[in-house]
């Protein structure tokens, strides 16, 4: 039976404490990235599909909703990913040289839930920097995801780091082509290692071997010298042993593990990527990485990496703060003395609320603990008295 | 705390060896005992007891951190849900048998398949199924059932089906033959990415010691 209050599946309303939460934390972040020097964007809802897909796979395709524009005639979809508008933005409409950094927030919106329990409308947040391609760019964006967790009060976050590189390079020297490739890089994903086995048969022993230990290769940093010991000499995978040795030394140890399994974005990722573990969380809190080739389709490629996150799914993770409860006053709009008052309060950030005329008083429980009251001429602040 | 999913019935009996081979001894039986949540002589490790295709739901959702699924409910559940989150590191080689093709023994395959006919599939495997024939390029309508797959080419309910096999004996006693071999089977340790990323040192030590008992 539908009612007329019913949502489509992995769609919600988001209800007043929930929201409140959601906005603060938006606000926190936006902030933190802004005094860190990223700029804010806000890319359209919706785009042709042309320049909202190229270059990222099957996957986003998939998971777009597209519609026709009865303007052009042209198939537009709504964005399931930011990253690629700012890609956009930054390679063809700034059109800077040097070093740009840019921020995002906003709703999109996935036809297929990307995950068991995940809404089809997260709303993503997330900072990029376009223009350097040495490994800074990728420490700084990681040390901001951090900051930015552990201001929304997931101190004890986990940071996961691998690099797209080594599995590329091993490929490469394996002289598979692109479809066998990207079905080795999905069994990678997910270290199926019987599958691998299976796939890998007609590879040559060292390179077969090489690639039947990347899924192994994961832990503390101590994995980069056994990756060292353990796979071919190669001058790309050396480079990118010695980015993630960069990356991992900058942090605290019980915060990085490493994972050079950890692929994501076949089409996309480049180099360095990187995902957020938070603990009771059965997956990933953020993601982010390098993909450097991505701008290109839009007139120049640039160095480009950052990351992204579901603000809805980090806020319902956080314990709620106390509610901040408001203060009554009563209807008396000609009171001189009580508008300014209440002025006051709500400079000092208070939540004041005028009780409309005719309600009972108890039915201002659920937003307010406390009421303004005339005490020997004065207006003062008083435990609410519903009796 | 660690939880393990498991089935009841050829999974648990055949994981049980391995288990015990890591140090770990259940302390309830499933099949006389009517709880669900089954406590090991570790403290904190402990047993879910689970349907077979549910595994690879609870280890993706995190309800369990590690868990042991047959290939077959695996590659069902991946063309549902998408591989992500769920690793699959060890083949525990149990549980074998392969997934086939079959029709009744007078059924003419290889000129249906020639032909080009479309011919009506039986199966539980539905994606599986979907994709084998996709790739010989067969024009197939696919019946989902949840049992007994065996009958539906004897009462004209398909002309094939794609089912499990280990002996063949529910074959021959039905009077089929199995054309077609679509891949072998057995059961996969599968890992919750998460668990392994946050709590990866007791996570690996399981691992670990399946993967011994499984070469020894």
């Amino acid at each position: 039976m539908q009612s007329h209050w019913t949502l489509p599946e992995y769609i919600a309303d988001v209800l007043p404490p929930e929201a409140q939460r959601i906005e603060l934390l938006r606000r926190l972040l936006l902030d933190t990235f802004r005094v860190h020097g990223y700029e804010l964007t806000m890319p359209p809802l919706l785009e042709y599909v042309d320049s909202l897909l190229t270059g990222t796979g099957h996957d986003m395709d998939l998971r777009t909703f597209k519609l026709v524009d009865q303007i052009s005639g042209r198939t537009m979809g709504l964005r399931a990913d930011i990253t690629p508008q700012v890609a956009r933005i930054d390679a063809h409409l700034l059109n800077r040289e040097g070093v740009t950094r840019l921020a995002y927030c906003g709703s999109v919106l996935h036809t297929l839930p990307a995950g068991l329990t995940v809404t089809r409308e997260p709303l993503q947040i997330g900072a990029e920097i376009y223009g350097h391609a040495g490994i800074e760019a990728d420490l700084e964006v990681q040390s901001l995801l951090l900051s930015a967790l552990r201001l929304a009060g997931a101190g004890r976050a986990r940071l996961d780091l691998g690099h797209v590189g080594v599995f590329r390079a091993l490929a490469e020297l394996a002289k598979v082509d692109g479809a066998t490739a990207e079905s080795l890089f999905s069994l990678m994903q997910t270290k199926d290692i019987p599958g691998l086995k299976e796939a890998t048969a007609g590879i040559e022993p060292v390179l077969r071997a090489a690639l039947l230990r990347l899924p192994r290769l994961y832990g503390g940093k101590e994995v980069i010298e056994a990756a060292r010991a353990e796979l071919p000499a190669h001058p790309r995978i050396t480079a990118a042993l010695d980015d993630l040795a960069t990356l991992a030394a900058a942090m605290p140890a019980r915060q990085a593990s490493i994972d050079l399994a950890e692929l994501r974005g076949y089409q996309y990722h480049s180099g360095v990527v990187f995902a957020a573990y938070i603990d009771g969380l059965p997956n990933a809190i953020a993601r982010g990485g390098r993909y450097d080739e991505v701008g290109k389709i839009f007139g120049r490629a640039r160095p480009a990496t950052g990351f992204s996150l579901d603000l809805r799914e980090l806020a319902a993770f956080i314990p709620s703060q106390a509610q901040s409860v408001g203060i009554l006053a009563p209807w008396q709009t000609a009171d001189a003395a009580l508008q300014a008052k209440i002025a006051e309060l709500r400079a000092a950030g208070e939540m004041v609320v005028h009780a409309l005329p005719g309600h009972d008083k108890a039915s201002w429980g659920p937003c307010c603990n406390r009421e303004l009251v005339l005490r020997k001429g004065a207006w003062a602040v008083e435990p609410l008295n519903a009796a | 705390m660690l939880t393990l999913a498991l089935s009841k019935g050829r999974i648990f009996d055949e994981t049980m060896p391995l288990l015990n081979a890591a140090g770990i001894r259940v302390l309830e039986d499933p099949e006389t005992s009517r709880k669900l949540i089954l406590a090991t002589d570790k403290p904190d490790v402990r047993i879910i007891i689970v349907r077979a295709s549910d595994v690879p739901t609870y280890v993706q959702y995190g309800a369990a951190d590690i868990g042991v699924a047959g290939h077959d409910v695996l590659l069902e559940h991946d063309a549902k849900n998408g591989i992500d989150g769920l690793y699959r590191p060890v083949d525990l080689n149990i549980g074998r048998c392969r997934m086939m093709v079959a029709v009744q023994e007078d059924f003419d395959y290889e000129s249906a398949v020639k032909q080009g006919a479309r011919i009506r599939v039986a199966t539980k495997y539905v994606s599986v199924a979907r994709e084998h024939f996709a790739t010989k390029g067969m024009h197939v309508d696919l019946i989902k059932l949840y049992g007994s797959m065996e009958l539906a080419p004897l009462v004209g309910l398909a002309e094939a089906i794609v089912d499990l096999v280990s002996t063949g004996g529910t074959l021959k006693a039905n009077k089929l033959r199995a054309v077609e071999e679509i891949r072998a089977i057995s059961s996969r340790l599968i890992v919750n990415q998460a668990a392994l990323k946050t709590k990866r040192a007791p996570v690996q030590a399981l691992i670990d010691a399946f993967e011994k008992a499984v070469k020894d």
